[in-house]
């Protein structure tokens, strides 16, 4: 893959596989020594499991590494270890939650499911050789995405977990498909506000220093508010509803530049949030709790702020340095496996180990947006940063929830919760960047044939 | 439309920037905060965690920490002995505990900073810290002589004795008493409901009558009256002769001050000795007022009474002979009556004063703290409290009061061979009630080894005697066992 690179007064990214490698096998060593000092502190003992798990993480993130390799050999070195190393922590949680007596809580499960999300990254990898071949099939992944995320309210498919019906059986497993859609439609509003976004930047009536749009051009906004206002109520969904709709606005804001979206996405759902708060009980109750999480009433009622309550006092215990692996307590924090998980860790990491998970995040995001500054077509870009920040928002709702910053809304913690479907639909995610930062890093070809700028818009 | 990318990316930053922001908010700065909530389960498991120290007496273990398989708590507190040291070591309950294990908690728990050293050595040694031990000075048998003595009696009272020299508390008995072991599981539901019931009970099980509460002395408070009257002028000695009327004339009242029952106290004027070995009430009255108030104030003062705050070191409660009244009222105060209210460990320092020549020692229970590894952490220093009386008084009032159990009414507490000191009392409380009796000693009066104070919540059948026929043998029994160890 010798690139010839004379004649270019730009200096070319090197491709850095070899620190690619290292920092890969540096993440693996991190999580097995994270695992045998859980063991240690456990029961005295270098868990039996260690070197199947770590073996079986650091050949399956190999193999994932191999395919890099050659699929995509331009991408960029970090992206992979980073996941790697958040992925195996999470694994290395949930196996801590298990041996503290959780049922719930099942670490060869979770592992069989990165084994799976690593199998689909590689597929993605394999199979999308360029990424804009998505943006052919913008409206095809609207349709999906709207399917999968009305999917869980199709009689004798959906199930009601956990008070909130997203999910969907498939017999031999239970699969969250929303976790899908939110891939889903990210392609589609890449695809839709790069074919729409020069008539949605048209100005309208200008209101003390912000441009109003065309009233005609709020459309697309009031249906996709819509939809996540029927995630909210219909699902009791609050976290899914305020995850895309933010991402959609973000990615509006992207494409057009003006600030006036943002405002109105904003009202609009603080309108929507409001009148759910009216007229939803679990809605209010939520509120109420982000105000008043010490109050005793509230603390002791059923469903009250006792859960969250739960992950704060853990995270106070927890404090600068932690109490160690494998000696906290997250069998008193309920859903420590899934919405909790970053509590759980807490805990047992502390300050010191949840800033650098949140840097290790806050760097995943920043690569991610990298990728789309870089890259060289405005799909390419909506739809890097469109999925750059649907994770930074994702991480944001379900952290700043379980910390008390904003009201909880439940979600999963990429890549850390226990849950194949938000696994694998991450580890597409991931993919996609890294496909896109491939194609971003490639010294440019010769010729350059760019379907998205001479694509016309249809009306 | 990488303008907006840039300020999207900024958007992202600030959300990571306000997480962390956060996150260092709840986990550095509210950090103690929500550790300390009372909901956090933690604490309740965190108590359990560290194999605390032992609470020792003589070669007897009293509390220790014992290791508990399968369990969710790892260390259990035991009390091997039950009962009969609970107001002692207190109990460790899961959200509280009370006498020694509340008021050496981080020394025994292992957290206190002096031990900061020893827990270093741990840390890198890979060793679990354990808390330090806390031995006391209380003298097994005859914690249980008293013990039993008080039991056999059926009522509810006080022992304590100290040894006079040093003020090293020896025995500290009250009774009822209840099992700590009981109130130390780590079912909250079992230990709090146990822990309602034990505080409703009318009995007052939980309450450490040694120190928690005071009571009127009655007669044994003429020991402090007599001391004052010695001290004021050292030409009185024991064959001083008082008045001593059947009924003492109080001032500015229409009631009378009588002897106990009305009797007549030998020819009507006596010498103080036999005032004290009768425990005559119209002369002690006739002395209180000839001394005044404020003259018995300062010598109450001066055996430890109303002064700051003793610390044994569970806090002891305030004795004091009552506020400035008239002639009558202090004629009272002055027989133990009234308002004058002493605990039973102000009554053994009374004792213990006379008995060390004048000299009121500071009482303690704890006699040396060691860490796991047995190295020193705090060991006691005897200190003097005040000096109540001249040695000359403290030798004429120890006569006085060895005859008092020769030839007086405390005959019960005779030891053969050894020269025995006492006062017997009997208070009177409510109306109705049988009265309190009481005894304070000390022995041998040579070579003073102990002193004590014994309380029997009506304990009195009705004689002035009572408090020697009650009282008198539980402080004898506990007596013996100090002296004999």
């Amino acid at each position: 893959m010798a690139v010839t690179t004379s004649g270019s007064a730009v200096p070319m990214p090197a491709k850095r596989r070899g620190a690619q490698l290292a920092m890969l096998a540096f993440a693996v060593a991190i999580v097995m020594g994270a695992y045998a000092s859980v063991g240690l502190a456990v029961d005295g003992r270098i868990p039996a499991g260690m070197l199947t798990y770590g073996l079986g993480l650091g050949g399956l993130v190999l193999a994932a590494y191999l395919v890099l390799a050659k699929f995509a050999p331009w991408a960029d070195p970090l992206i992979l270890p980073l996941v790697t190393l958040v992925n195996g922590i999470g694994l290395v949680m949930i196996y801590r939650i298990e041996t503290g007596g959780s049922k719930l809580a099942s670490a060869s499960t979770q592992l069989l499911w990165t084994g799976v999300g690593i199998v689909m990254f590689s597929v993605t990898l394999i199979v999308l050789r360029d990424h804009r071949a998505l943006q052919r099939m913008t409206y095809t992944a609207g349709f999906a995405g709207l399917l999968l995320l009305i999917s869980p309210l199709i009689p004798g498919l959906g199930q009601t977990l956990n008070g909130a019906r997203i999910w969907i059986s498939l017999g031999f497993a239970n699969l969250q498909p929303s976790e899908f859609a939110k891939l889903a439609l990210v392609v589609f509003f890449a695809g839709y506000l790069v074919a729409k976004r020069d008539v949605l930047a048209l100005a309208g009536r200008r209101l003390l220093f912000i441009d109003l749009p065309r009233a005609r051009d709020l459309g697309p906004v009031l249906i996709t508010w819509a939809v996540s206002l029927g995630v909210l109520v219909l699902q009791r969904d609050l976290g899914s509803s305020l995850l895309l709709f933010g991402t959609f606005i973000a990615m509006l804001y992207i494409a057009t530049q003006r600030t006036s979206w943002v405002l109105i996405g904003i009202l609009l759902f603080v309108g929507g949030a409001m009148l759910a708060g009216l007229l939803f009980d679990h809605v209010a109750a939520r509120f109420e709790v982000y105000l008043n999480p010490e109050d005793p009433e509230l603390f002791y009622k059923f469903g009250g702020s006792a859960q969250l309550m739960e992950g704060l006092f853990a995270m106070g215990t927890g404090g600068v340095l932690g109490t160690g692996l494998g000696q906290g307590h997250p069998q008193l924090i309920p859903l420590s496996f899934s919405d909790f998980i970053f509590a759980a860790t807490g805990e047992e990491l502390g300050l010191t180990g949840l800033m650098a998970l949140l840097l290790v995040y806050a760097l995943i995001v920043e690569r991610g947006l990298r990728t789309s500054l870089a890259a060289r077509d405005p799909f390419s870009k909506l739809l890097a940063g469109g999925l750059s920040f649907i994770l930074a928002w994702q991480v944001f709702i379900i952290v700043g929830g379980v910390t008390n910053l904003i009201p909880l809304t439940g979600l999963v913690t990429p890549f850390m919760s226990q849950g194949g479907s938000a696994l694998l639909a991450n580890w597409i995610l991931i993919a996609l960047l890294v496909r896109m930062s491939d194609s971003a890093r490639r010294p440019p070809p010769q010729a350059i044939q760019d379907e998205g700028m001479t694509q016309v818009f249809q009306r | 439309m990488n303008g907006p990318l840039k300020r999207a990316s900024i958007a992202c930053l600030l959300m990571f920037g306000l997480l962390m922001v956060n996150i260092n908010y709840l986990q550095a700065v509210r950090a103690d905060q929500l550790r300390e909530d009372p909901r956090n389960n933690r604490n309740f498991y965190a108590r359990y965690e560290v194999e605390r120290g032992r609470i020792t007496a003589g070669n007897e273990v009293l509390a220790e920490s014992v290791e508990k398989p399968d369990s969710d708590f790892r260390f259990q507190r035991k009390y091997p002995h039950g009962p009969l040291y609970a107001h002692i070591t207190g109990f460790f309950s899961p959200e509280s505990e009370s006498a020694i294990e509340r008021s050496r908690d981080s020394l025994l728990d292992g957290s206190d900073p002096s031990l900061l050293v020893r827990r270093s050595i741990d840390l890198f040694t890979n060793k679990a810290t354990k808390g330090a031990n806390v031995d006391l000075t209380i003298v097994p048998k005859a914690q249980e002589a008293g013990y039993e003595a008080l039991r056999r009696s059926g009522k509810r009272g006080a022992v304590v004795a100290i040894a006079p020299k040093t003020g090293a508390i020896l025995t500290m008995v009250s009774v009822p008493t209840y099992d700590p072991n009981e109130l130390s599981g780590t079912n909250k539901g079992d230990v709090f409901g146990r822990y309602a019931e034990l505080d409703k009970n009318k009995n007052k099980p939980l309450i450490n009558r040694v120190i928690d509460r005071t009571y009127p002395p009655g007669s044994t408070f003429k020991a402090l009256t007599m001391a004052a009257y010695l001290e004021e002028d050292s030409s009185r000695g024991p064959s001083t002769m008082v008045e001593a009327p059947q009924l003492l004339d109080l001032p500015n009242t229409s009631a009378d001050l009588p002897n106990y029952g009305g009797s007549a106290c030998g020819a009507g004027r006596v010498t103080l000795q036999f005032a004290l070995e009768r425990s005559c009430n119209t002369p002690f009255g006739a002395m209180g007022m000839e001394l005044g108030y404020d003259k018995m104030l300062e010598h109450a003062k001066k055996f430890g009474i109303g002064g700051e705050p003793l610390e044994i070191p569970m806090g002891v409660a305030g004795s004091g002979i009552g506020p400035k009244e008239d002639a009558a009222a202090l004629a009272q105060a002055s027989i133990g009556q009234r308002s004058n209210q002493m605990t039973p460990l102000q009554m053994a320092m009374i004792a213990a004063g006379i008995a060390n020549d004048g000299k009121v020692m500071k009482p303690y229970l704890i006699n040396k703290i060691a860490d796991a590894e047995g190295g020193e952490v705090e060991t006691a220093k005897p200190e003097e409290l005040t000096t109540a009386i001249s040695p000359e008084t403290a030798d004429k009032l120890q006569q006085m009061m060895v005859s008092v159990v020769n030839n007086g009414t405390a005959t019960a507490a005779r030891i053969p061979g050894v020269e025995v000191g006492g006062k017997t009392g009997t208070a009177e409380t409510a109306e109705g009630q049988a009265p309190h009796a009481w005894f304070i000693s000390f022995a041998d009066v040579q070579d003073p080894e102990v002193a004590v104070a014994v309380l029997v919540e009506s304990g009195s059948a009705g004689t002035d005697a009572s408090g020697g026929h009650t009282a008198a043998p539980i402080a004898k029994a506990v007596m013996e066992a100090v002296l004999d160890r």
